[in-house]
């Protein structure tokens, strides 16, 4: 693969000099991801105990958290990490979300951010040596108030005892805060462990059964005011001239302003700052977007798919072995830019004083907002405070290298001198960009005349994510890797002996960031789309074909295998249903699904999904299941009605009722089987999405014969 | 806190606005047992009374159009959609908000969440769990049809629709048993 070239040291200074200040870059691409994981593993962290560790008085234990709740369940998963070696008493851990500093900072991508399904991995070590060091300083601490040696000594459930003598965490805390940090705390062996691989219940229920839970969107601050903006219809278009009268006049309007990103109604509440904004004249220079058009843009993609492109992978000879083949196979296929579509619409909060900076938002990427507030309110980066609430879903799109919805909460800050709260309607989220990308691939295989693919080529064409944003030195040799994954390094191309795999990146004023397994999202239902292609080409069933191309002991064969045999593969099922499957990787995981399905009047119903995922070490094995519950539920809306198209330069879709997502009537039952397997931990949040979209595509066309080649699934 | 009433009230000047804000009315509401006087605009959408007038923000602003249902709360014991109800609608009745479904928070539904940790991010639990309450009220046995009727109003991009549905027939479980708190 191309990125194996790039080393962890080339990374951290190209992304120094791109990123401007920040440490590093934030999109990584998978396989760089891992690359990097495996070098720096080795280096053990330095125990930070007090950095991740309050234990109070009462014995409550607070862990803060390094990384943002959005559901994925990190705040239940990092403090049993810590839990796990400190010896507390469960019933008394709390969490808190831990401030921008740069102790919090992600061990690979050296800025505080929740991404990429790297939450648990990144941090497994850190924490266990911070819950180990802080578990040392309370036997130490109890160790010198009764003059015993240390060695004597244990901790269990938030005591630590000596015989028959006991103290409690809280009583030891102030004595044990003063004592050196241990530099290489001895970890627990796994084989004692109580906490970890155990399901555990969310440490957050409580709080959000009750509407107690504090979301950006809930944030109120003393003479707050709220905002909302009015934007170009079109990416890239620009306030020609705009008369605030009509806006100023509706009662509960302070002011009309202008930032960057368009004309800000500043209003005592949400309603008279929607009532404004209907009312405020803006005329707009629509910019290059004018006549923009999805059906046009597509075309153009699908010439561009036809050419040749910059290599991303290659071995051997494609073409000729391509022109020998037995049979050939070759299609085309089509996935749309996508909106995030979180349940909370962009929010955030922002204070600005003199010398000084504070913004309240969920965010998933403190480091990067903290330096975009920074730059604005004309402080340095460490006068801004960041208050990050719970994300009421995050999906990628809460991690912006530009800062966007926090950018233009500072500016009005700045500008009326009073705590400003930016709030995006839905149809604003809907139409504010940051999409998934539209991509196009061309596909082509060989088959020799067993049936068995010997030429294989992959052509992409989509905008990359990483073009004109900080991280845009990332791409090398007109490749970017968030681009490609999941296709360059398919695991069936690597028994293919003549392949090759191109990209074509097209520049756009669209707006494009990850969604939910970003590259994955697109690559997955295109080569196990195929993959299942291929096998009814070479007359075998879908499962098998991909058992003779997947060595015998590998982890995707493994994965594979359970999820076939735990759906019953093979077996009948009830008249006018069909079966489906695919096997993906990604974010250092593995994850098969098989799906039932049906056809009702055109409509595809999916009945039952089985998911087998191999993530390696489990934590908390009820928050896998209930991401991988989750991921395919995400999946399954993009892929039965995800869409963002233009017309006339605008986005034609504006909230929940011309932008569907999949209710609860349309759930599939879900049955998750998860691997107790000794592979390198990987992600959890992201891996459950790629694969459910062709699963279900190629039920569609063992039930129907059509082979549906664009998403979102239509019959009609 | 808002006050209305030194705002003009001159609908010249709210050109477009047919219907909207001709000016504050005041208004007694009865939210979780309490009476409040409030001066708003009659056809201000109960949603944001509640949230920014109120200061009960657990009721949430999804989509603003009763697509989503974040915003659910119970009228006189139904569930409502508060983001589209002119609060002058909701003038006169028993209005309950998720901060006031359950003194202590332990309404059956509320504990069947947390037995079955439904939540993921929780931004459409708080309308989840009124649409599940109001809809035990009505059937205290639900079916998984029952269900899907009362229930698929309600988005959630977390996917919790499985462990809703289990904890919906948990509740009922748990209402039959009279296992309150």
């Amino acid at each position: 693969m191309s990125a194996a070239g790039l080393s962890r040291r080339t990374f951290l200074a190209t992304s120094a000099a791109a990123g401007g200040g920040l440490l590093i870059g934030l999109s990584l691409p998978d396989g760089l991801k891992r690359l990097f994981a495996q070098e720096a593993a080795p280096a053990a962290p330095r125990p930070v105990p007090n950095a991740f560790i309050r234990i109070a008085p009462d014995d409550t234990v607070t862990i803060l958290l390094k990384h943002s709740e959005m559901g994925q369940g990190v705040s239940t998963s990092l403090p049993m990490v810590i839990a796990e070696e400190l010896e507390c008493d469960w019933s008394k851990v709390r969490f808190e979300h831990a401030p921008a500093n740069i102790v919090y900072a992600h061990t690979v991508f050296r800025a505080q951010m929740t991404g990429g399904s790297t939450s648990t991995w990144e941090s497994f070590d850190q924490l266990r040596a911070a819950g180990a060091a802080a578990r040392e300083m309370l036997i130490a601490a109890a160790a010198k108030q009764w003059e015993v040696p240390v060695g004597e000594c244990r901790a269990e459930n938030g005591f630590v005892i000596h015989g028959e003598r006991r103290l409690r965490f809280g009583e030891l805390a102030a004595a044990a805060e003063k004592l050196p940090v241990p530099a290489a705390p001895k970890l627990k062996d796994p084989k004692d462990w109580k906490i970890l691989g155990r399901p555990t219940h969310r440490l957050d229920s409580a709080v959000k059964v009750t509407g107690k839970a504090e979301f950006g969107m809930d944030v109120r601050r003393p003479g707050m005011l709220t905002a909302l903006v009015a934007r170009s219809p079109w990416f890239g278009g620009k306030v020609k001239r705009f008369d605030a009268g009509k806006a100023k006049a509706v009662p509960g309007v302070v002011d009309v302003i202008q930032i960057p990103s368009g004309v800000a109604v500043v209003a005592e509440s949400f309603w008279s700052a929607r009532l404004g904004r209907n009312a405020l004249e803006v005329d707009w220079d629509p910019g290059s977007m004018a006549g923009h058009s999805t059906a046009a843009q597509l075309e153009d993609f699908r010439k561009r798919v036809q050419t040749d492109g910059p290599v991303a992978a290659s071995k051997g000879d494609f073409a000729a072995a391509f022109g020998k083949a037995a049979k050939k196979v070759e299609a085309v296929y089509e996935v749309p830019y996508l909106a995030h579509a979180m349940m909370e619409p962009l929010n955030c909060t922002a204070e600005v004083k003199a010398g000084s900076c504070e913004i309240w938002t969920g965010t998933q990427f403190q480091t990067g907002d903290q330096a975009a507030a920074a730059k604005i309110a004309g402080v340095k980066p460490e006068q801004v405070k960041v208050n990050t609430l719970f994300l009421g879903g995050g999906f990628g799109r809460r991690a912006n290298p530009r800062s966007d919805f926090v950018s233009e909460a500072v500016h009005l800050a700045k500008a009326t001198g009073r705590p400003v709260k930016v709030v995006w309607t839905r149809e604003d989220d809907t139409r504010g960009g940051y999409y998934r990308p539209m991509w196009v691939s061309r596909v082509r295989a060989g088959l020799d005349g067993d049936g068995k693919p010997v030429a294989w080529a992959h052509t992409i064409v989509g905008q990359s994510i990483l073009a004109g944003s900080p991280f845009a030195s990332m791409i090398k040799n007109g490749i970017d890797e968030t681009s490609v994954e999941g296709a360059a390094d398919a695991p069936y191309i690597e028994s293919i002996p003549d392949h090759r795999v191109e990209l074509h990146s097209p520049e756009s004023p669209i707006p494009v960031l990850w969604w939910r397994s970003v590259g994955h999202s697109h690559t997955a239902f295109v080569v196990e789309s195929f993959v299942d292609e291929l096998a009814h080409a070479a007359g075998k069933d879908p499962v098998d074909f991909r058992r003779e191309l997947l060595p015998p002991d590998s982890r995707r064969r493994r994965v594979l295998d359970k999820a076939a045999e735990a759906f019953g593969w093979g077996k009948p099922l009830p008249a006018g249903h069909a079966a489906g499957i695919a096997v993906h990787e990604s974010f250092g995981s593995v994850v098969a699904q098989a799906a039932e399905v049906s056809v009702d009047n055109g409509r595809i119903r999916v009945h039952r999904v089985v998911c087998a995922v191999d993530c390696g070490p489990v934590v908390n094995p009820d928050g896998v299941e209930a991401q991988m519950q989750s991921g395919i539920v995400y999946g399954l809306s993009a892929a039965l009605y995800g869409e963002i198209t233009f017309r006339d330069g605008q986005v034609e879709q504006s909230n929940y009722h011309d932008y569907p997502v999949l209710r609860l009537n349309e759930m599939p039952h879900v049955a998750v089987h998860i691997a107790n397997s000794d592979e390198k931990m990987g992600g959890v949040g992201e891996p459950g999405t790629p694969p459910i979209a062709p699963a279900v595509a190629n039920a569609v066309f063992a039930l129907t014969g059509k082979r549906l080649r664009q998403l979102p699934l239509r019959l009609t | 806190m808002i006050d209305w009433r030194g705002c003009p009230a001159d609908p010249g000047k709210l050109a477009g606005q047919s219907r909207a804000n001709r000016g504050a009315d005041v208004m007694k509401l009865q939210v979780n047992g309490k009476e409040h006087d409030v001066s708003v605009p009659a056809d201000m959408p109960l949603l944001w009374v509640l949230r920014d007038v109120l200061g009960l923000t657990g009721t949430k602003y999804g989509c603003g159009m009763a697509q989503c249902g974040a915003c659910t709360v119970h009228l006189d014991g139904r569930a409502q959609r508060s983001c589209v109800l002119p609060v002058s609608r909701a003038a006169g009745h028993r209005i309950t908000t998720i901060e006031g479904l359950d003194p202590q928070g332990a309404h059956p539904v509320q504990r069947a969440w947390t037995d079955l940790d439904v939540v993921q991010c929780g931004y459409c639990q708080p309308g989840q769990i009124m649409a599940a309450a109001a809809l035990l009220e009505e059937v205290p046995k639900p079916s998984d049809a029952d269900i899907d009727a009362a229930l698929s109003g309600n988005l959630c991009r977390c996917g919790t629709y499985q462990r809703i549905r289990a904890a919906v027939h948990r509740a009922a479980d748990l209402a039959a048993k009279g296992e309150r708190s």
